[in-house]
C-alpha cells in the first residue's frame, strides 16, 4: 500500500505535464491549420533556422 | 548561402496540383474598393486576409509565403491550408491591398480579400480553443479519477478508499469548475428568463454529484459519484465541440461564397475618367459602364451602346435578348456582346432586386419556425428528467422516514444515468459526420436545420435554367455541308458570343478547320459579318439572328438558331438548345424512386419547358412563371402540407427558394438565391441534391435510432435507480456504454459515398 504514496503522485505529474503540453499547444495556436501543418513538413526549408 | 541563390532554384517547384503562373498581371476587376477589406495591425502595419481557394500542397504555401515576402513593403504571409486562406501583414504606404492580390494573382492564384473582421471569431475560433481546452481538463480528470475508483471497486476498504475518494475530489472538484463552464452559463442564461434547457439537468446532474459525493468522502461514505461527474462533462463536451465545428464550418461556407460575390462596378465620373467602386457604393443616378462578357451590377436604363444580353439569371429565359438605348436592364444579366453605359436606376424601390427582396423578406416570415430535432427531444427529457428526479426523491423521504441522505443520493444518482448524451452527443456526432461527408462530396451546407429538414421533404420543385440545365447553349442541329461549317466555324472565331462559342466547340468536335475570312466586325445584337478570301474572294457573310439573316422566322419550338447567309444563297440554320446537366434524368429517375414528386417550374417559354419536361420525366411543370408565380407555387404547394425542396439559381428563383421547406442552389447560381438557399452544391453534376438528400435521410435514421439506443438504456436504468440499486459502477458502466454505442452509430455514416452518383 505504502508504494500508492509514491505511484499515484507520480501518476497525476505526469498528467498533469501532458494536459499542460496540450493547453500550451492549444494556445500557441498548433491546432490552427492541421492541413497545413501536414503538407509544411514536406518542404525542408520552412521555419528552418538559417544556416 | 546566399537567399538569393535558393529562391533562384525553387520556385520552379510545384505540385501538380498547383496552378500555373500568369505572366502577365492584368488588371483585376475588384480594385480600389478591396483597401475597405484592410484592418490595423497597429505601428502603420494593416492586415488583410484573402480567400485563396486554388491553394492545395505544400508547394502551394512555400510559393505564396516565399513570393509575398520577397514582395515591397509586406512585412509577413502565412497560408492556412485548412481554410484556404492567406494571412498578409504589410506596411501601408509601401504597398497595397490591391498589389498584394496583383502578385498573388500573377503566381496563378485567384484570390478575393475578405472581411475577416465580421468572421474574426472563426478565425481565431476563440470558442472552440477555450471548448477544447475544457475538453482536455475534463478528460485528463475523468481518466484519473476513474483509475482511482477502479480500486475502490475493486474493494478497497476504510481509510483507502477515503485516501482515492479524497483524491478524486482534489481532481475532479477542480475540473468540475473549469470544464462545466460552458453548460452552467448556458443553465444559468435559460432560467434567468424562466425557460428550461438541457443544460439545466446536466448542470445539476454534475453539481449534485459532486455535491453529495463530497458529504460522502467527508462522512467516509462507501459511494462517491466523481467519476461519473466528471466523465459525463467529458462525453458531453465532445458533443458540444463537434457541435461548434459542424456550425463553424457552415458559417464559413457562407462567408466564403458571400465573399466571392464581392465584385466591383466601373463607375463613370462626371470627369469622364473611370473608376472601379464596390457595388454598394453605387447610387441612383450613377454613369456605369459594363464591358461584354460582364454581369450587369446594378439595375439601370442603357444610355448607350448595342449589345445582346443573357438575361437567364434573372428571368429563366434562354434567349438572349438586345439592348439598346432605353432598355431597362436589371442586376445579374450578362452582357455578352457590346459595350454598354448605364444609368443607375434608384434602388430603393422599383428596382427588380429590391421587389424580390422585399418577395424574400415576406416568404421568410410566412414560412414556419422549425425546431431542431435535438431540441424538440430536449423539451420532453428536461422536464422529464427533473420529474422523475423530483419523484424519487420525495419517494424515498417517505419510505425511509426522512433520510435526506440517501434520498439525495439516490436522485443524483437517477440524474446521472439518465444523462442526456444521446442528446448532447449522438445529434452533433450525426451531424458533424453528415456534414462531413457532404463538403467532400461537394455540397456544402449552410445551415444545421437545412439538413434536417431534408430528410423530410416529399416534393422536389426544380428550377430549369441554370438548374437542370448548365445555362450554356449546346449545338443539336447544323447542316451537313463541311464547307458551310469551315465558314461558320471561321465567322464564329470573331465573336465571343456564347452561341457562337458553342458553333466553334462544336465545330472542333467535328475536326472542322475554319475557313479564314477577312474584316470580321460583330454587331452587337445581330451577329457577325465578314469578307471570305480565297475562291469566292469578296463575297459578304453573316452569321447571326434571323431577321439579320434574311431567314424565315420560326417560333413555337424549343431551340435557339444562328443563321449563316452566303450572298446569293438560302440561309442555313444552326439549331442550339440549353445544355443539360449529364445526370439530370437520372438524378430525377431516382429521387421519383425514392416515391418524391418532382415538378419543374420554368421562366422560360412553354415550348422550351415541355421539351426538357417530357425528356426528365418531371411528374408536372409549369412555364413562363414570374417570381411572384413561383412563390405562390411554393404557398400552393405547402398549404397543402407538402414540404419542398426547392432547387434553383436565378433571381427568379429567390423568393420560392427562400419560401421552401428546404432549399439548395448551384455555386453558379446568382448572389441572392445563393444567400436564400440552405445548401449549396458545386460542379456540373445534378448528383449531390439526389446524394445529399441521401445522406440527410440516413443522418435523420441514425439521430432516430441514438435516440432509441439512449431511451431504451434509460428504461433499463432508471427503474434500477429508483429503487438504489445504482452504485457509482454501474453509473458510469451505463453512461460511457451508451455514449460509445451512440458515437460508433453516427459514425457508421461516414460509410457513405456518392458512388452511382458520381461523374
Amino acid at each position: 500500500m505504502n508504494g500508492l504514496l509514491v505511484l499515484i503522485p507520480i501518476a497525476l505529474l505526469l498528467g498533469m505535464l501532458g494536459l499542460g503540453a496540450f493547453l500550451w499547444s492549444l494556445r500557441s495556436g498548433q491546432y490552427d491549420d492541421l492541413d497545413g501543418a501536414a503538407h509544411r513538413i514536406l518542404s525542408d526549408n520552412d521555419d528552418a533556422p538559417n544556416a | 548561402m546566399a537567399d538569393g541563390a535558393v529562391i533562384a532554384q525553387e520556385p520552379l517547384l510545384r505540385g501538380a496540383c498547383c496552378p500555373a503562373p500568369t505572366p502577365e498581371l492584368t488588371p483585376r476587376a475588384p480594385s480600389m474598393a478591396a483597401e475597405r477589406w484592410a484592418r490595423d495591425a497597429g505601428d502603420g502595419v494593416m492586415r488583410v486576409d484573402f480567400l485563396a481557394p486554388e491553394v492545395s500542397c505544400a508547394a502551394c504555401i512555400s510559393a505564396i509565403e516565399k513570393g509575398l515576402q520577397a514582395a515591397p513593403g509586406v512585412e509577413s504571409a502565412r497560408v492556412n491550408l485548412s481554410m484556404k486562406r492567406v494571412g498578409v501583414t504589410y506596411r501601408s504606404g509601401e504597398t497595397s491591398v490591391d498589389e498584394i492580390a496583383r502578385r498573388l494573382e500573377g503566381m496563378g492564384y485567384g484570390v478575393k480579400p475578405f472581411d475577416a473582421t465580421a468572421f474574426q471569431s472563426l478565425e481565431t475560433d476563440a470558442v472552440g480553443r477555450a471548448l477544447l481546452a475544457c475538453l482536455a481538463v475534463a478528460g485528463f480528470a475523468a481518466a484519473n479519477v476513474m483509475l482511482l475508483s477502479v480500486s475502490v471497486w475493486s474493494g478497497a476498504v476504510d481509510a483507502t478508499r477515503d485516501l482515492m475518494h479524497w483524491l478524486s475530489a482534489l481532481i475532479a472538484l477542480p475540473a468540475v469548475a473549469f470544464a462545466g463552464r460552458p453548460f452552467y452559463r448556458s443553465a444559468w442564461n435559460a432560467l434567468r428568463v424562466g425557460r428550461l434547457n438541457m443544460d439545466v439537468p446536466i448542470t445539476l446532474a454534475v453539481l449534485l454529484a459532486a455535491g453529495v459525493s463530497l458529504f460522502e468522502t467527508a462522512h467516509s461514505g462507501h459511494h462517491a459519484y466523481f467519476d461519473a461527474s466528471v466523465s459525463l462533462l467529458f462525453f458531453l463536451l465532445i458533443g458540444r465541440y463537434l457541435d461548434h465545428r459542424t456550425r463553424g464550418m457552415a458559417r464559413s461556407a457562407a462567408a466564403e461564397l458571400s465573399a466571392l460575390a464581392a465584385s466591383a462596378a466601373a463607375l463613370v465620373t462626371p470627369g469622364g475618367t473611370k473608376r472601379l467602386v464596390a457595388i454598394e457604393e453605387l447610387s441612383p443616378g450613377d454613369l456605369i459602364e459594363v464591358a461584354p462578357g460582364e454581369r450587369i451590377p446594378a439595375d439601370g436604363e442603357v444610355l448607350d451602346g448595342v449589345s445582346d444580353m443573357d438575361r437567364s439569371m434573372v428571368t429563366g429565359e434562354t434567349t438572349p435578348e438586345t439592348a439598346r438605348p432605353g432598355t431597362i436592364a436589371h442586376a445579374g444579366m450578362m452582357n455578352l456582346t457590346g459595350l454598354l453605359r448605364l444609368r443607375v436606376s434608384a434602388t430603393e424601390d422599383g428596382t427588380l432586386l429590391a421587389e424580390i427582396a422585399r418577395m424574400i423578406e415576406a416568404a421568410e416570415r410566412g414560412a414556419n419556425r422549425y425546431t431542431r430535432l435535438a431540441d424538440r427531444a430536449a423539451r420532453i427529457y428536461a422536464p422529464g428528467v427533473h420529474l422523475i428526479a423530483l419523484t424519487a426523491f420525495i419517494g424515498w423521504m417517505v419510505w425511509t422516514g426522512g433520510d435526506w441522505r440517501v434520498s439525495v443520493m439516490i436522485a443524483s444518482a437517477l440524474l446521472i444515468i439518465t444523462c442526456p448524451c444521446a442528446l448532447g452527443l449522438a445529434v452533433p456526432a450525426v451531424q458533424a459526420t453528415a456534414g462531413g461527408v457532404l463538403f467532400r462530396n461537394g455540397v456544402l451546407v449552410k445551415d444545421g436545420a437545412a439538413l434536417e429538414k431534408l430528410g423530410e421533404i416529399d416534393t422536389v420543385v426544380f428550377d430549369k435554367t441554370g438548374t437542370l440545365t448548365l445555362g450554356r447553349p449546346r449545338l443539336v442541329d447544323g447542316p451537313s455541308d463541311p464547307k458551310t461549317w469551315c465558314l461558320a466555324a471561321g465567322l464564329a472565331e470573331a465573336s465571343r458570343h456564347p452561341l457562337s462559342r458553342a458553333l466553334l466547340a462544336a465545330a472542333t468536335d467535328r475536326g472542322v478547320q475554319p475557313e479564314r475570312v477577312e474584316n470580321a466586325s460583330e454587331h452587337p445584337g445581330a451577329g457577325v459579318e465578314a469578307t471570305r478570301v480565297g475562291a469566292d474572294a469578296g463575297s459578304r457573310v453573316r452569321l447571326g439572328r434571323g431577321d439579320w439573316c434574311g431567314a424565315p422566322e420560326l417560333s413555337g419550338d424549343a431551340l435557339t438558331r444562328v443563321w449563316l447567309h452566303v450572298e446569293g444563297r438560302d440561309p442555313v440554320a444552326f439549331a442550339f438548345e440549353d445544355e443539360m446537366r449529364a445526370d439530370a434524368a437520372s438524378v430525377m429517375a431516382s429521387l421519383k424512386e425514392l416515391g418524391l414528386n418532382t415538378l419543374l417550374l420554368s421562366g422560360d417559354r412553354e415550348s422550351v419547358v415541355s421539351v426538357a419536361a417530357a425528356r426528365l420525366g418531371v411528374d408536372a411543370w409549369r412555364a413562363e412563371l414570374t417570381p411572384a408565380n413561383k412563390l405562390a407555387a411554393l404557398k400552393a404547394l405547402a398549404d397543402e402540407g407538402r414540404k419542398v425542396l426547392m432547387v434553383g439559381d436565378g433571381i427568379n428563383d429567390a423568393p420560392a427558394l427562400a419560401a421552401a421547406h428546404v432549399s439548395m442552389s448551384p455555386a453558379a447560381a446568382a448572389d441572392v438565391s445563393r444567400a436564400a438557399a440552405g445548401m449549396v452544391f458545386t460542379g456540373d453534376a445534378l448528383a449531390p441534391v439526389a446524394f445529399a438528400h441521401k445522406v440527410s435521410r440516413t443522418a435523420r435514421t441514425r439521430a432516430l435510432q441514438n435516440f432509441a439506443i439512449a431511451a431504451g438504456y434509460n428504461a433499463m436504468a432508471i427503474p434500477l435507480a429508483m429503487f438504489g440499486f445504482v452504485t457509482p459502477l454501474i453509473a458510469a458502466l451505463a453512461m460511457s456504454g451508451s455514449s460509445i454505442v451512440v458515437t460508433l452509430n453516427a459514425v457508421r455514416l461516414r460509410s457513405l459515398n456518392a458512388e452511382g452518383h458520381s461523374r
